[in-house]
């Protein structure tokens, strides 16, 4: 039988053939073409225009990108170079107005040879956040200390930092990075001390002042300690009320006392000279440290039974959300002056921090209550069930989940009120986007530049905005548990 | 009820204002700094440069009322100002002094309660235009598209002389200098509008500027002059009577380098009482005898300080026209110092 059919199959295949290549339709990049440029008459026709749109965009531009000039010392002189080397009639860039600028762009008109010291800010400013930030990896941490260490120094001895300061740092940065190793919560230490001390190395002056602003609570947890046993009530009252009445009526007087005792104080730089991105940054950072917290009380405040804390939420929130920001600067800048008696020396950078932050707030607030409403009734019920108050049932269950879902709604909050700190060059300080470029401009050298202040400052705002988006994205895939 | 409580804390916070402020001098001397509000920008009248320095032809009579008052031109705090805040800050008390380009006109000299001390620039609005558009007097204009400044007291001015000289136009709100001249490069708008000054630094600065035209027509009368509060009246004088100090020097032949020697050697009555040498002017403003030869050397006199900015010799290169000296056939005319 197998004989016979031996003699009827004339060949038997004992290996395989290799696969035939697939038809040039379906591979490679004419495949991934064909998938997602050209699979019907609507995206062929689309994407046809896109490249259109592109090619357009590119063939008017790309001379004059590519023709850029660094090195010049005015505009006039730019254009001679670009006639010179492209020929009568050529467009070009002149970036030669970002060089010559660049600090001013960076720090306003801070006294040059201060430089090191809002730069010094800015690096600790990455050990301050560093344990908020990336508290459960390690890994990064450890690079973004060491990255922010190394370029923080380099800068510093750049900018010709005084050789202690230059220590501190060093020190500091190497301190954050073996705490770090071992007992990262400890950092949390210098991020709680970083805000008074990024404030007295950009203000500089005493360094009495922001010590005698902490001996605040300070005094505050001891009143709370002594009165705990009697009274738990007075106890929280006390510690509240102690650190007010200290900043109200003691701690500038003891400030200047212990100035003439023992004086240790820095230049001071008033709030005139702040301006660019210094200005930005400060306003930016200063507004999402405080309108995240103040945001979260308001939400749950919103949320609260009880009537006056709902309606005070209520009220403040829809009001400030429902007034443009410029008017609550206007408002910081112009009004509070006809109000505060003459010669009260009100900061016009704080009051602009608060307006900025009390604007945030409302729409963070907002955006917190998204959150909490999103969590289903049964985790508040559980937090109940297990017998835990209302701080602590907000602590450990409602908020982590809550604010995990909020995610991208707070960070583009963030991002929108970074953004909005360029608005304060209608009070006329000097944000990077107009004012500065507007004051470059005036300068002979410089008037008739256009395009490229508001490139290269629209540039770096994408820069830090894209860094925090980023983050973000990072962060949702890190705290990402499946709801099961 | 809730309108006489805000309308009493209103007239209380200006009473406790006003009582605060009457004495702007002291304050001044107390402060040991003049605040003086100047443009965020404006090239030739007021910039700061790569190092935060102040320079322009306003910023040089804020140093000179320095001087005069405190002795030193270095004690001034530039507070840059807006279109928008620059009222405001001087009447809430934010600034001393205002010398920022702004027109001298009825309803801010009086509803807005400033006394405008002097015009230390005599400006004009005019036009500016393509060469190939082949339009040489704005009255040929009728139909055209312009670009210009909104909330400026040029917007008015246009709609003014359009409608007198019975023409229609089209008008592209712009809202700083900058754009207003990438706007009009652009050619989305036919004629540019502003001050002539403003006009002659614009066009110094293009690519170009042979092929535009400023028109002859000057359609406006703008007086920028430095300002101060209303209701102290002293103040006011020591500010007018600087400036008006730099343009009698002028007239004198003083500048900041013979200010010296004239001081000693000038047998001219006229210079020996300004400079302090006879009498003493000085005393009746408050302030000690040298006061003018004091604003004088900050940056020169009247002449040097529109040299030295906004000038010939400058990018910017305006001719001294209406704001020569009245010997020159000018508008400059300080009155006598006696």
């Amino acid at each position: 039988m197998s004989d016979t059919h031996a003699q009827t199959v004339p060949f038997v295949r004992d290996t395989m053939l290799p696969p035939a290549e697939p038809p040039i339709r379906e591979a490679g990049a004419v495949r991934w073409l064909r998938e997602n440029l050209f699979s019907g008459p609507v995206n062929t026709v689309l994407t046809i225009l896109g490249i259109l749109i592109v090619w357009f965009l590119v063939s008017h531009f790309w001379d004059w990108f590519a023709h850029s000039i660094w090195n010049a010392g005015s505009l006039s002189e730019c254009r001679q170079i670009i006639a010179e080397t492209w020929g009568e009639g050529a467009r070009g860039a002149c970036w030669a107005v970002i060089r010559e600028r660049w600090n001013q762009y960076v720090y306003g008109f801070y006294p040059p040879e201060l430089y090191w010291r809002p730069t010094m800010a800015f690096g600790l400013l990455f050990v301050a956040l560093a344990p908020v930030l990336f508290s459960e990896a390690a890994q990064i941490r450890r690079i973004v200390l060491g990255l922010a260490a190394l370029m923080t120094l380099w800068l510093m001895v750049m900018l010709d930092a005084p050789a202690l300061w230059l220590a501190f740092a060093a020190v500091v940065f190497l301190g954050a990075l073996l705490v770090s190793e071992r007992h990262p919560a400890w950092l949390l230490v210098f991020s709680i001390l970083y805000p008074l001390m990024g404030v007295w190395f950009l203000w500089g002056g005493s360094a009495w002042g922001p010590i005698m602003v902490l001996v605040g609570p300070v005094l505050g947890w001891i009143a709370w300690r002594v009165m705990h046993p009697f009274s738990s009530l007075a106890a929280i009252v006390a510690a509240l009320v102690i650190p007010v009445l200290w900043w109200i009526g003691y701690a500038g007087e003891a400030a200047r006392d212990a100035e003439s005792i023992v004086s240790f104080s820095i230049p001071a730089v008033t709030s005139d000279r702040f301006g660019g991105f210094l200005l930005s940054v400060t306003i930016g950072v200063s507004g999402i440290a405080l309108s995240l917290p103040l945001g979260i009380v308001l939400a749950l405040a919103r949320r609260s039974d009880m009537f006056l804390v709902k309606s005070l939420a209520v009220i403040f929130i829809e009001f400030i959300r429902g007034v443009p920001l410029i008017a609550l600067l206007f408002v910081a800048s112009l009004l509070l002056n006809y109000f505060l008696p003459p010669g009260t020396n009100f900061d016009i950078i704080l009051r602009v921090i608060i307006m900025v932050t009390l604007f945030a707030a409302a729409y963070m607030a907002e955006v917190i209550r998204g959150g909490l409403a999103a969590l289903p009734k049964g985790q508040y019920e559980a937090a109940d069930a297990l017998g835990l108050d209302y701080w602590k049932a907000q602590r450990l269950i409602v908020l982590p989940q809550a604010l995990k879902i909020s995610i991208p709604g707070i960070v583009s909050t963030f991002i929108g009120m970074f953004k909005d700190t360029t608005l304060v060059t209608f009070v006329g300080l000097y944000d990077p986007l107009k004012s500065m470029s507007d004051a470059v401009r005036a300068s002979t050298s410089w008037k008739g530049i256009y395009w490229e202040p508001y490139i290269f400052v629209g540039f770096i705002f994408f820069l830090i905005c894209f860094g925090m988006s980023r983050y973000s994205m990072y962060l949702e895939r890190r705290l990402a548990r499946d709801h099961r | 009820m809730k309108t006489s409580i805000f309308l009493g804390t209103v007239a209380a916070t200006t009473l406790m204002a006003g009582a605060g402020m009457a004495d702007t001098l002291a304050d001044v001397k107390a402060r040991g700094e003049l605040n003086c509000g100047v443009n965020t920008g404006l090239v030739g009248f007021a910039a700061p440069d790569a190092n935060g320095n102040w320079t322009g032809f306003d910023v040089d009579i804020c140093k000179a009322v320095a001087a005069a008052v405190l002795g030193d031109p270095t004690k001034v705090k530039y507070v840059p100002t807006t279109g928008q805040t620059r009222f405001t800050a001087l009447s809430s008390g934010e600034v001393d002094l205002l010398a920022r380009n702004s027109t001298w006109t009825f309803s801010r000299d009086t509803d807005l309660k400033l006394d405008f001390v002097g015009v230390n620039y005599y400006d004009g609005q005019g036009f500016m235009v393509r060469k190939d558009l082949g339009v040489t007097s704005a009255k040929e204009l009728d139909g055209a598209t312009v670009c210009i400044q909104t909330g400026t007291t040029t917007e008015l001015n246009l709609a003014d002389y359009f409608k007198a000289n019975n023409m229609s136009y089209q008008p592209v709100n712009i809202d700083s200098n900058a754009e207003g001249e990438q706007q009009y490069m652009a050619g989305a708008c036919d004629a540019y509008t502003t001050d002539a000054s403003g006009l002659a630094a614009t066009r110094a600065a293009f690519a170009d500027p042979e092929n535009h035209i400023i028109l002859p027509e000057i359609i406006s009368k703008e007086p920028l002059g430095p300002a101060v509060r209303h209701g102290d009246n002293n103040w006011g004088d020591i500010v007018r009577w600087t400036l008006y100090a730099l343009i009698a020097a002028e007239e004198y032949g003083i500048t900041s380098a013979n200010v010296e020697e004239l001081a000693t050697s000038s047998q001219n009555p006229e210079v020996q009482r300004l400079l302090g040498v006879t009498d003493e002017l000085g005393a009746m403003i408050g302030l000690d005898k040298d006061w003018a030869k004091r604003a004088i050397m900050a940056s020169g006199n009247y002449g040097e300080i529109f040299a030295a900015n906004i000038g010939e010799q400058t990018p910017i290169g305006l001719a001294r026209g209406l704001n020569a000296q009245w010997t020159q056939g000018g508008l400059m005319y300080a009155m006598p110092f006696r």
